[in-house]
């Protein structure tokens, strides 16, 4: 008999590594939440293009607005605070990102640990293709009445970044970002101090992308969609640069290089997936509010995500970039232009092509967010074009990223059981 | 003989398909959903094997003597027959269940009168069932419950009234009582009702000029046969519910692609549009599905739609077609909501819009939602089949073909009347293939 939807069980099994990433996140959320007593300034930034060497070097601590959101979403908060923001008057269709983090302000800014947020010394907005993040920086100015400073990332429209395009961005740093930092914090840029931070990404880098890469191994030793989402919190936020990050992926890949020796499937909520029956590639962001329900339709199908595009939203890295500090504001440059939602829609087709022929996928499935017009647009014709080049089935469901009113189990499930066995009768007809 | 079952249960109504070794399909069955699923399983499955036994008995009757030309008029008289012992056998079991309810401390006060209601009505009710089973009449529906409450309730007001007690009371009773008899597994002893009705035929209809002996021995032949439950596949919203091993479970989708390959196997896009999903899906010339697209989110556009707009206007659903059928000019109705679509009708109605014409428009308006969802899921390829319980709604079937011209060109556009078999069709053949092909 298929399994009613039931609650997942609330004994998780975690890895040594899980302890110190939720440590770790913990510790910067403590961090925000003693400002007061230990007078750091802090800098508001958002996850895609984040420079967090650079602000590191002002001895600034950082807050990720997206990360508060999701932190909220796991536990269940953010309901309450989408609806404080709809009361303000953000209307059903605004990014729920966006709503959760207004509403969280509008409730007394306590963050998702419990401490409270303080208030920002600077905004800090890379733009790297999402357009919501300028009106979200815009309405926290109108609040906090704070500096903001706002680097412009071309958008890679011709799937190229080329050396003007570097420069351009470079001269921001130079003459925008970098002495609106040196004025709020009143600490004098020091390149190299930037040149060591950058080091410490480069070497945490190059393990992160040796874990997203053993998915090549069958089985997969991780689910690189809703593990690669503990895998990501790290380098995509406050330790980027930090030799904590280097330590988190060190013990993260030796966990893994044990999984592959024992011929393991990943550790999910409800311990190791055997029997690995479908390897899939994910586009879009997972739904947080229901995440573990959402994995459980997967792991009790036997499915593993392989390769996912969510997880180079901050970054990506898996075609050769790593920060760099021999060119240290070239490659900050670099990476914002690399980062996955500054991508062109044939790119992004481009990867998705390449991670289901280098994974050996069974073929794509989008979780199409209803809230965010920017990352959903095109991904049904992306869809289309993936199957053709491919020749492997893809799958469209619709949830959202933490408004809990828009994830219908019963449907999700629905989809994704059809598409598991569309899978299974490809294969018997041997297409 | 081995009998390889499909069910699909329905957010509506749930049916089963049952097909042979040579696979071919012998029996079909229906029934409402309840909110029973495991109930509902088990009465289709039943009417498919009951359904299954009329296909054998006229099989044996092939090339009767005694029956010549007759055979058909003979067979729908006995399945008349046999339907009306069915019907009267759930009337004693709800007239058992509602004078046990009547035991009930509440009705202490006027239980006799209660139970001279109750006697009265279900004696009348029991008299009506030979012109509700006569030849040439229509029921109104084929589900017991359709049939037999809405005249429970008016006879028992009636009846209320003379008695001298509350309507109330009888009210009360029959709520209670409906469920648990629908809700009970369907009695056995086919045989029993087979012959009954046999018996009953020959009194009925000495026109045709056979007795019952000269049948009796087809008829019991026909039941001797033993119809092995070989295989079930399951499918639909309610799968997960039914007593099955994980392996006897198949999405809808596969299911719903695999039925209408097998009624037209040049499909390539098939168009479902069921109480609660629209479902557009491609499949190859295999009939293994390539692709899917599903109703997300929001059920507007479904079946249920035009059930809403049917009791906003106060008629029955079947007659909503034929109305919107008589329309010179489509009124556009823009909204997708189900509910707000009830607000538009009740505007243009006060606008002074004609009814036919509103109608034309919602029908339309549910097409539009399904070129959309055809769309997302790569358009319309020929052949194009349309199945579920909205294809046999004329109206609905107008507006895709003019939508479908308008987008498409010019595409063979099937729709069988047994289309709300579909899904269950495939899971038949999927439990066909599980053994005959494991």
């Amino acid at each position: 008999m298929s399994a009613p939807l039931r609650k997942p069980s609330t004994d998780v099994q975690k890895d040594a590594s899980m302890a110190k990433q939720k440590a770790m996140i913990d510790g910067n959320f403590d961090r925000l939440g003693n400002v007061k007593n230990t007078g750091e300034k802090v800098s508001y930034t958002f996850v895609p293009g984040n420079l967090n060497e650079l602000i590191m070097c002002f001895d600034m601590v950082g807050n990720y607005p997206e990360i508060n959101a999701i932190q909220n979403g796991l536990r269940k908060k953010s309901g309450g605070m989408i609806m404080e923001a709809e009361k303000w008057g953000h209307s059903e269709d605004v990014c729920t990102y966006v709503k959760a983090d207004v509403g969280m302000m509008r409730k007394g800014n306590i963050g998702p640990t419990g401490q409270p947020i303080p208030e920002p010394d600077i905004l800090m907005l890379s733009y790297t293709g999402c357009y919501t993040f300028l009106k979200w920086f815009e309405l926290l100015r109108h609040d906090y009445k704070c500096e903001t400073a706002m680097l412009h990332v071309p958008y890679t429209g011709d799937g190229e970044i080329t050396d003007a395009m570097v420069q351009y961005v470079v001269k921001q740093l130079k003459e925008e970002v970098i002495p609106k930092y040196e004025k709020i914090s009143g600490v004098k840029f020091d390149i190299d101090r930037l040149r060591e931070n950058l080091a410490h990404s480069a070497k945490a880098e190059d393990d992160f992308v040796w874990v997203l890469e053993s998915a090549k191994n069958k089985p997969s030793p991780i689910d690189a969609y809703f593990g690669g989402i503990y895998y990501i919190g790290p380098i995509f936020t406050a330790f980027r640069g930090t030799d904590l990050a280097v330590d988190y992926y060190k013990t993260l890949r030796a966990e893994i290089e044990q999984r592959i020796a024992n011929g393991q499937g990943p550790i999910t909520p409800e311990g190791e997936m055997k029997n690995e029956k479908y390897r899939i590639v994910t586009e879009g962001p997972p739904n947080y509010t229901s995440m573990r329900e959402f994995w459980k339709m997967f792991y009790d199908e036997g499915a593993v995500v392989v390769a996912s595009t969510y997880t180079k939203v901050g970054g990506t890295y898996d075609f050769g970039f790593r920060h760099d500090p021999s060119r240290p504001l070239e490659s900050l440059a670099e990476y914002c232009m690399h980062c996955y939602t500054n991508r062109n829609l044939p790119e992004r087709t481009r990867m998705l092509e390449s991670y289901i022929n280098d994974y050996e996928a069974d073929g794509l499935l989008i979780n199409s967010i209803k809230s965010c017009n920017s990352f959903a647009a095109g991904e049904l014709m992306m869809m289309r074009e993936v199957e053709k080049r491919t020749g492997k089935p893809a799958a469209f469901v619709e949830t959202d990223l933490v408004d809990p009113r828009y994830f219908s189990a019963a449907n999700v499930k629905n989809r994704l059981e059809s598409y598991f066995q569309m899978i299974d009768q490809k294969r018997r007809a041997g297409v | 003989m081995k009998c390889f079952i499909g069910i699909d249960l329905g957010s509506t109504t749930t049916k089963a398909v049952i097909m042979n070794e040579d696979r071919e399909v012998i029996g079909r069955g229906i029934t409402n959903s309840r909110s029973n699923y495991d109930t509902a399983s088990r009465v289709a499955k039943q009417e498919a094997m009951i359904d299954a036994r009329f296909t054998l008995l006229r099989q044996n009757l092939d090339g009767n003597e005694k029956l010549g030309e007759k055979q058909n008029e003979f067979l729908d008289d006995l399945e008349r027959n046999f339907r009306r012992e069915q019907f009267v056998e759930q009337l004693d079991d709800l007239k058992a269940t509602c004078l046990r309810s009547s035991q009930g401390e509440r009705f202490d006060s006027v239980r006799d009168k209660l139970n001279e209601v109750l006697d009265k009505v279900f004696i009348q009710l029991r008299e009506e069932s030979l012109a509700l089973y006569a030849k040439g009449a229509t029921r109104k529906s084929d589900f017991f419950r359709d049939i037999a409450g809405g005249r429970f309730l008016t006879l028992s007001e009636e009846i209320s009234k003379d008695v001298g007690i509350k309507y109330d009371f009888a009210l009360n009773v029959y709520d209670k009582s409906i469920i648990e008899v629908e809700n009970r597994p369907p009695a056995g002893n086919l045989e029993g009702k087979f012959l009954d009705g046999l018996r009953n035929l020959t009194i009925e209809s000495p026109e045709l000029g056979i007795t019952f002996d000269d049948v009796q021995g087809p008829v019991k032949d026909a039941l001797a046969i033993d119809l092995e439950e070989t295989f079930v596949v399951g499918t639909g919203y309610g799968r997960v519910r039914l007593p099955f091993p994980k392996e006897h479970i198949r999405s809808e989708i596969l299911c719903h692609g695999l039925g209408a390959h097998m009624m037209y196997p040049g499909t390539r896009t098939v168009l479902d549009i069921g109480g609660q999903d629209t479902k557009s899906i491609q499949v190859d010339p295999q009939g293994v599905v390539d692709n899917f697209q599903m109703n997300d989110r929001c059920a507007a556009g479904c079946g249920r739609y035009l059930g809403y707009i049917a009791d906003e206007m106060n008629m029955g659903l079947h007659e909503l077609g034929p109305i919107a059928m008589k329309s010179t000019k489509a009124v556009k109705i823009n909204s997708t909501c189900t509910v707000f679509a009830g607000a538009e009708l009740r505007d243009r109605l006060a606008l002074g819009e004609k009814r036919e014409d509103i109608l034309a428009g919602l029908h339309r308006s549910i097409i539009l939602r399904a070129m959309s969802i055809i769309a997302r899921s790569g358009g319309i390829r020929d052949q194009f089949t349309f199945t579920g319980g909205v294809a046999k709604n004329e109206a609905a079937v107008k507006a895709l073909r003019e939508l479908v011209k308008e987008n498409y060109g010019d595409v063979v556009i099937n729709i069988d009347p047994d289309s709300i078999y579909t899904g269950a069709l495939g899971g038949s053949e999927f439990a066909r293939r599980a053994v005959m092909e494991a």
